[in-house]
């Protein structure tokens, strides 16, 4: 592969290129889903191609293509360095990347077993049992379940000289019930709402959440909640479990901290950000008691944002973005460090495809666990709601305003779990949110949580980012306003 | 002819495939199908060629191009499908396709319900490839952005946004002589004028590039914002709202799947136990139909099956729904062309929305109210309540405020909690339908609506 990427370089560099980077990926997935019993989805897909990044006459071309021949690629070649000069009809100014250096490795995430080596009966069954213990619970209208698997090589070069394949295995899976009765519809999920949990990881992930057991649980649930009491509607105390905490923290703060947002290179689409420039290192964002890093680095966990290097070749990192509840750090890329001081990217450039742009992403944006065991939280929380399993989410395009709804909650009275709740929800502005964090539960109740369908760009992008959180305590939240005067 | 070669190299689909071109490929799928014994095979081969010029801060900073082709295979063996998809057109990998297609599926328990493939079908023509659209080059829509950001210099403001240009062709075909093919253009111009602390924002996307005109979007896009930089915070709660096309269309855009006949079969449509109730108010008629001549589209479904025009909403009350060969039989029904590709667990979904619309301007809507808003835009839409249909979302880019039938200032953002059963009862005034393009859903023919009563639960700190 590297000869048709050194072969792409160098007709972007005899086109006049002064830089060009280079991305030949190979992806491949699998998906499948039963419902009610029935195999819903079955199939495999597999694309190769090429992406090529040059920077002619100050700005930036790309083109990609599926020719895989060097005549393809050269032609391909021309036409990134075409378009960029077209760009430069409409630039203000050079750009100008961070210095960085060149690299040659080659690297795979650590996987156990191969999720495309196992018995696709293997997995279906799994899939039909755990399909088979939800439907045995009287009320549940429709079962729900999926696996997908992903392998991805990448193959980088550019004209600085880096080399970098790299291998991901990536792994998701998740259950759902479903109960209509009356004029309601609930749904309960498991591991997480939106297909599961997701993670850099092989089959084990699957083999880990032991899905037969939690089926009959949630089944259970959703048919609970129809004849459960509405969650109220006041100002107090919320309790959030961890995968919904992932969920806020990637829209309140990972969202927030992506620097082209900043910069208002989104702000057609994705909307902007209330981090201006000169919040940076003086907005009180959170409580003291709160920390929150952007870390690729796989020390960090086996997350959807794990890799070696991003894809514009520099090494994975760990970025302080709120310390002690201070304003740190933004995610960065070559292009856009220097304008924040910074002498090297963050290492943020990520890629859906051969087809696609690198950009600035979430890599696994995590608040780091604090001090409490969850039975103690629970114990010390006097009224207080405690919501799990995202349902809706929404934020405004600069990333104040926010409402979430749970597919569950509990009371909380007197420092125990009461009566179960349903159709709760919260909102709140994000600083105000996040400075009314008292608690956060230890690093045994901290899950490096997948989101595997954030969209951002244009042409969009789907990237998955990666959130550890573990349950934590917010005071003075505003509770059950998407059904207030409904 | 054949444009799938033996082994080797990738042989790739010369840029720009002739249907001729796309058929041999399906034709050489299907004969290696035969020749490996597969009882039913189904192809799909899809081409995209496509380019998006993107803006910000008054310059181009992202300008991409791509092409790609895919081959998507699904065999049926013994009450068994399953589907394999490639981007490569070489021999080998066109079977290797076919081969992971007939191992999924022979993985599988048999399912009863499965059908056989369709047969023959016939299609109404369409013709939406329009070759200036397919032509349009970085130049060209350079030249347009230029433009476009040397307005806003001029005007102080900062202009953000893209033009893309696209062409797509598509054919598909079984091993029972079922063959389909479509091919259309498809331009995209969107513009964000930011004037701080304001912005505001203007949309158009057309099979012709020449029935859209960036300059005067972006016009648009700048004199609204300017007027929007001085926006008074409004108390939460219930207002009079007039919905311009894009916000309209990226609200009702998330009831185009509760009309799928498998959504009420899983009984996770906002319409189970309401088919044949008015729903909505007398003044609101919804129809799917790929042939109206705003909508763009393939004349087929997944599986082949012609796209019928179906009523879906006859003056408020749900009379019919789509339907899949699935769906269908099961329902006693006949297919109304709207299934997605096999295999998959939602069914079907109409996909080409017209809504019935009226004949006020948004001039005059705003000179019959008393006290409302104007909503340019609308973002991050999403469900609260699956069954009332409840959406939260937040206004975006110009809200502004209607006083005694005239605008008199621009108003902060606010946060919506809002059924869309409701909202569809108290529409009081409905413009022209027209094609709707925003960012929540595909593109629809919608109206601008003016209506009562819509909920605005917070305000945000813009």
């Amino acid at each position: 592969m590297y000869d048709l990427a050194t072969a792409a370089l160098d007709t972007a560099r005899i086109r006049g290129a002064s830089y060009a980077d280079v991305r030949v990926m190979h992806l491949r997935q699998r998906d499948l889903t039963t419902k009610n019993g029935q195999v819903g989805t079955l199939a495999q897909s597999e694309s190769i191609g090429i992406g090529i990044r040059v920077l002619a006459n100050g700005a930036w071309g790309f083109a990609s293509t599926d020719r895989l021949t060097r005549e393809g690629v050269a032609g391909c070649a021309a036409q990134a360095v075409s378009i960029a000069k077209a760009s430069a009809l409409a630039k203000r100014g050079d750009v100008v990347m961070a210095p960085e250096d060149a690299y040659v490795d080659s690297w795979q995430s650590p996987f156990r077993k191969d999720p495309f080596e196992i018995p696709l009966e293997t997995q279906l069954a799994l899939l039909l049992a755990a399909d088979a213990e939800m439907r045995r619970v009287k009320g549940v209208t429709l079962a729900e379940t999926d696996m997908q698997f992903r392998k991805i090589d990448s193959w980088f070069a550019s004209s600085i000289g880096s080399r970098i394949h790299q291998r991901k295995v990536i792994t998701g899976c998740g259950i759902v019930a479903t109960s209509f009765q009356g004029d309601e519809i609930q749904k309960r999920s498991y591991p997480n709402s939106f297909s599961g949990q997701h993670a850099l990881q092989g089959y084990e992930l699957v083999e880990s959440l032991d899905l037969l057991k939690h089926a009959p649980v949630i089944a259970e649930e959703a048919v609970q909640l129809h004849a459960a009491a509405q969650c109220p509607q006041k100002t107090g105390t919320l309790i959030l479990g961890g995968s919904q905490l992932g969920l806020q923290i990637h829209e309140s703060v990972g969202h927030p901290i992506e620097l082209d947002r900043v910069l208002g290179q989104e702000a057609n689409f994705a909307g902007t950000s209330f981090l201006t420039l000169d919040q940076l290192n003086k907005l009180r964002y959170a409580s003291d008691i709160v920390n929150v890093v952007a870390d690729a680095r796989l020390e960090h966990g086996q997350g959807l944002g794990t890799f070696a290097y991003d894809d514009e070749g520099v090494p994975a990192q760990c970025t302080d973005i709120i310390k002690a509840g201070q304003f740190r750090g933004y995610l960065s890329n070559r292009e856009t460090a220097h304008l924040i001081g910074l002498q090297r990217s963050s290492g943020t450039m990520r890629t859906e495809s051969w087809n696609r742009l690198p950009i600035i992403r979430m890599t696994n944006v995590s608040l780091l666990p604090g001090t409490w065991a969850f039975d103690d939280l629970l114990a010390d929380t006097d009224d207080g709601i405690l919501m799990e399993t995202n349902r809706s989410w929404s934020i405004d395009d600069r990333r104040y305003q926010f409402q979430f709804s749970t597919e569950i909650g509990w009371e909380i009275k007197g420092g125990k779990r009461g009566r179960m709740l349903k159709n709760p929800s919260y909102s709140g502005i994000t600083t105000e949110f996040w400075n009314s964090c008292d608690a956060i539960c230890k690093r045994e109740h901290w899950t490096l949580w997948g989101t595997p369908n954030c969209g951002k760009g244009q042409p969009m992008q789907t990237m998955g980012t990666g959130h550890g959180a573990s349950p934590s305590r917010f005071r003075n939240v505003r509770i059950g306003t998407a059904f207030s005067e409904q | 002819m054949s444009v799938a070669r033996k082994s080797g190299a990738a042989a790739s689909l010369k840029a720009g495939a002739t249907e001729c071109e796309l058929r041999s490929i399906v034709d050489t799928v299907l004969g290696l199908a035969k020749s490996i014994g597969v009882a039913e095979t189904e192809v799909h081969v899809d081409e995209t060629i496509s380019a998006l010029t993107r803006f910000a801060n008054n310059a181009i900073h992202q300008n991409v191009a791509e092409h790609t082709v895919n081959v998507s295979v699904r065999t049926q063996v013994d009450q068994r499908t399953a589907r394999a998809t490639t981007n490569r057109t070489d021999e080998d990998s066109l079977r290797a396709a076919i081969e992971a297609s007939l191992s999924l599926a022979h993985s599988q328990p048999k399912n009863p319900h499965l059908l056989p493939l369709p047969g023959r079908q016939r299609y109404r023509r369409v013709n939406r490839f329009i070759k200036r659209t397919a032509a349009l080059s970085p130049e060209d829509r350079a030249r347009a952005v230029r433009r476009a950001c040397d307005l806003a210099i001029k005007n102080g403001q900062t202009a953000a946004g893209i033009f893309s240009s696209a062409q797509s062709q598509s054919a598909m075909g079984n091993s029972r002589g079922l063959f389909a093919a479509y091919r259309d253009t498809h331009a995209v111009f969107s513009i964000t004028m930011q004037e701080d602390p304001a912005a505001s924002w203007a949309k158009e996307n057309a099979a012709d590039v020449a029935n859209i005109d960036p300059q005067r979007l972006a016009e648009r896009a700048s004199d609204k914002a300017h007027r929007a930089t001085d926006a008074r915070e409004l108390a939460p709660g219930r207002y009079t709202v007039i919905l311009e096309p894009a916000a309209v269309l990226d609200l009702v855009g998330f009831l185009f799947y509760d009309f799928a006949a498998t959504a009420l079969l899983d009984k996770r449509s906002c319409f189970n136990e309401r088919m044949g109730k008015q729903v909505f108010g007398k003044n609101i008629s919804i129809v799917d139909d790929v042939y109206h001549p705003l909508q763009l589209g393939a004349p087929f479904d997944g599986e082949g099956m012609p796209r019928q025009r179906v009523l879906l909403v006859d003056r408020g009350v749900p009379r019919n729904l789509v339907y899949s060969r699935s769906s269908a039989k099961v329902a006693k029904k006949k297919p109304t062309g709207h299934g997605f590709m096999l295999p998959n667990e939602y069914g079907e979904a109409p996909m080409n929305l017209v809504f019935s619309g009226g004949k006020a301007s948004v001039e005059e809507m705003i000179a019959s109210t008393d006290r409302g808003l104007v909503v340019t835009r609308l973002w991050y839409i999403r469900e609260v309540d699956p069954y009332e249909k409840i959406m939260t979302g937040m206004t975006r880019d110009g809200l502004f405020l209607v006083e005694n039938g005239r605008v008199t200032s621009a108003a902060r953002n606010f946060r919506f909690n809002q059924s869309i059963l409701e909202m569809l009862r108290n529409v009081e005034m409905m413009g022209p339908a027209v094609r709707a393009t925003g960012e929540e859903a595909f593109e629809m023919v919608v109206p601008a609506m003016k209506i009562r009563d819509f909920h605005f639960s917070e305000v945000t700190k813009f």
